[in-house]
């Protein structure tokens, strides 16, 4: 009985349970192998390093141009054919810089109809250095 | 949208354990009482109880066969239930009850009726005909000597089993309950407690179903009840009972008394959501009912009469009760946040793989099994008892 | 000779099975993953709900990680009032709470050392890695559901369509690759930092050992390995 229990176990036992622990050795490579869909910053700097230029000294220095642009790995291993739309600042902006509660005080946070009254924020700010300079553009 | 007040963990909002991990419980507690008080005849030697001994284990094995179905028909991916036998993970109570319930199955249940009625099935192999003949010879297994001596290792054997089953029968339940619980995440589930009340609503519930079982069956034949045995089997289930509620009053009295984090929210669940399936069916009709009912028959002369009409109210709320309580525990231990800020609500479909109408499905199949067991193994005395009858 | 020759069998196929890469150049035996979130820094932004939705197919109204807002009256400790709204993938909506403690707090997999997730899997679906990351091997998991009641965090749910268990998996597949989470990536505050618990250049690694951190439930005794910094005893 132990006998048939352990050839059958041999058989339907997938052949890397247990190399690492009580489960599917296998399944390490396989989780680790799944496509990738955000770039990282990396690859970004790698072709756009004028962008990283104006970025590095600003506020947003520190703020990972997918987490504006969306994942854009296809782009990168592709940048002809895949091009990506840029995002609404209309929307994107006051994700961040609506002002909230929750939000840490310290944080740049506006009630953007009473900061602009409903003026897009890229008429005033350059998204990749926001902060407003003497003789930047106002409308 | 599933209703949701307070505030709940995101992914806790929809309920995991279904109504069929209700049914589950149930069913094999119900196996593990049955088995219970088969034992009381065959190892205390309560022959108040003898007529009831046979039909018992039939009950047993009729639950036993459905008890697997509610949780094939729950798991993500039936088709890989094998993987519990073939890989079990040995810190998960899950994984061992695998084997515990195999076990109880072949080796206890399906061993012991075999054994018990190895002499009637041999005589039936020999003197029925036909595709009768075919199924007694094959459930004799090939023996065919029913010799005095035989039959007296046949009845050694039963007992020895017997004997091993009573632990066992403990350990099948006190395993579910122990599934449930170490699960330190849930404060609801999460006692020491918990095997030893399952183990014993168990045997409340199994009690409760034989003694109904008999009860309905006698009608349907038109053959006199029992009383003695009924009274006996009445006042087994009464001290089984009176522990079980011992064990849950300690449990809610100490939740009370020590007040911790959960208990707050623990309380209002219970004031609210569960007050109609605990307070109500589980408590109230469920077990003072009966305990006083069964309680104030032990005390005062009832007629004959009357104490069959509360033993069959007394069975029915009983097992309502009991159903109710697993209802309490696994539904009740999803519905409120682990956050403690929180409740959400249970949608029990009506036709679904884990809804209404299986649940109901699955809780008249082993009367359906029960039947035809009755019928290829009667339990009093109708088969020939020797050659040539 | 009938044991030995099974027994042969079954120790045969390790022998050829080998030890194969999970990737590239990872080894790994030298990482030990955690993460640092940092309450200070959490904006409620919602950006790692929707890159962690996107880097991994996760399904609609299910989370792998997700943002609470917390609102404490007073001194209140013990009742906060708390929300989420569709685990803050949408950010969150102006608040009528005036005054009071107001902070975010991202969720996630704690990776637990001592997983009680991994404890009951019955099947040996759910594991932890060599490396400290709890994984789910979906072609495994029987769907029982048991990790998902056990986990004290409420971080796994069950796949709608594929029926197996999922939670998040650290990005796995970006770290054993020398990148960071999804989440952490499109954090644009660095209030989501990954940790290499192993590699003491790593400047999380640094702030572990020079900052107050917390981890949620510690009582649950769970080995947690997603740290917080600055996190209110009012947490959940």
């Amino acid at each position: 009985m132990l006998v048939v229990f352990l050839l059958v176990r041999a058989h339907f036992v997938p052949k890397s349970f247990g190399q690492y622990g009580h489960y599917r050795g296998d399944a390490l490579a396989e989780l680790a192998s799944k496509p990738i869909l955000f770039a990282g910053h990396q690859s970004c700097e790698d072709c756009h390093a004028d962008v990283l230029e104006v970025k590095k000294t600003g506020k947003h220095a520190g703020v990972n141009c997918e987490a504006c642009h969306g994942a854009l790995a296809a782009h990168a291993a592709d940048p002809a054919s895949v091009v990506p739309q840029l995002p609404d600042t209309a929307v994107l902006c006051a994700r961040c810089h609506e002002e909230n509660i929750g939000k840490p005080k310290a944080f740049p946070q506006v009630v953007s109809k009473d900061h602009s009254g409903g003026a897009l924020c890229k008429n005033c700010h350059v998204p990749h250095s926001p902060l407003l300079q003497p003789g930047d553009k106002k409308s | 949208m599933v209703p949701v007040e307070g505030f709940m963990y995101p992914n806790e909002v929809e309920l995991q354990w279904s109504v069929l991990i209700v049914v589950y419980p149930f069913v094999t507690g119900l196996v593990a009482g049955a088995f219970i008080l088969a034992s009381l005849e065959r190892i205390f030697h309560v022959n108040a109880v003898k007529p009831t001994y046979r039909l018992a284990l039939l009950t047993a094995l009729s639950f036993m066969l459905v008890a697997p179905l509610p949780l094939q028909l729950h798991l993500g991916h039936p088709e890989r239930s094998l993987e519990m036998f073939l890989t079990p993970h040995k810190t998960s109570p899950m994984a061992m009850f695998g084997f515990v319930y195999l076990w109880y199955l072949m080796a206890v249940i399906l061993l012991e009726i075999w054994l018990d009625y190895r002499h009637e099935i041999v005589l039936l192999s020999q003197s029925s005909t036909g595709l009768k003949r075919l199924l007694y010879r094959v459930l004799s297994l090939g023996s065919s000597n029913i010799s005095e001596g035989a039959l007296k290792v046949d009845d050694r054997v039963g007992w020895v089993i017997t004997l091993i089953g009573i632990p066992s029968a403990f350990l099948l339940h006190g395993y579910v309950g122990f599934i449930f619980g170490t699960v330190k995440a849930n404060p609801w589930w999460s006692s020491p407690l918990m095997p030893v009340v399952f183990i014993f609503s168990a045997m409340v519930s199994g009690i409760a179903m034989v003694m109904l079982v008999y009860m309905a069956l006698m009608k349907i034949r038109k053959e006199p009840i029992d009383m003695r045995c009924v009274d006996t089997i009445a006042q087994y289930m009464l001290y089984t009972f009176i522990i079980d509620f011992a064990l849950e009053m300690l449990d809610l009295i100490h939740r009370i008394s020590v007040s911790d984090e959960s208990f707050r929210s623990l309380d209002f669940m219970v004031h609210t959501r569960l007050f109609f399936s605990q307070i109500v069916l589980q408590i109230i009709l469920g077990t003072v009912v009966p305990i006083l009912t069964v309680g104030l028959i032990q005390i005062f002369d009832v007629p004959e009469k009357l104490r069959r009409m509360a033993y069959a109210v007394c069975g029915c709320l009983t097992i309502i009760g009991i159903f109710a309580m697993r209802w309490n525990v696994v539904i009740g231990g999803q519905l409120f946040s682990k956050s403690f800020l929180g409740y959400t609500t249970y949608k029990l479909d009506l036709i679904s793989r884990e809804g209404e109408l299986v649940a109901a499905a699955l809780l008249i199949l082993p009367f359906i099994i029960l039947a035809v067991l009755l019928k290829i193994l009667p339990p009093w005395g109708e088969c020939p008892t020797t050659l040539g009858d | 000779m009938l044991v030995l020759l099974p027994a042969a069998a079954i120790a045969w196929k390790y022998v050829v099975a080998g030890t194969p890469e999970i990737a590239p150049n990872y080894s790994i035996s030298q990482h030990w993953w955690g993460m640092l979130l940092d309450i200070d820094k959490c904006i409620g932004c919602g950006n790692c709900v929707r890159a962690c939705a996107t880097e991994n197919n996760v399904p609609e109204g299910y989370f792998r990680t997700w943002v609470e807002r917390y609102h404490i009256e007073d001194y209140h400790q013990e009742t906060p009032q708390v929300d989420s709204p569709n685990g803050g993938k949408n950010g969150f909506p102006q608040s009528t709470a005036v005054g009071g403690k107001n902070f975010f707090v991202p969720k996630m997999c704690n990776h637990c050392a001592a997983s009680p997730c991994t404890q009951v899997c019955p099947v040996g679906a759910t594991f932890e890695s060599p490396d400290g990351v709890v994984l789910v091997d979906g072609t495994y998991c029987v769907g029982c559901r048991y990790c998902i009641q056990a986990c004290p965090y409420g971080c796994r749910f069950l796949h709608p369509t594929k029926h197996t268990a999922e939670k998040c998996t650290l990005c796995y597949h970006r770290i054993t690759k020398g990148l960071t989470t999804a989440c952490c990536e499109s954090c644009p505050t660095g209030a989501r930092q990954l940790a290499d618990l192993k590699n003491p250049a790593d400047p999380i690694h640094e702030f572990l050992k020079t900052h107050s951190v917390q981890v949620l439930k510690p009582y649950m005794a769970t080995g947690a390995k997603a740290y917080y910094h600055d996190l209110d005893g009012s947490v959940r």
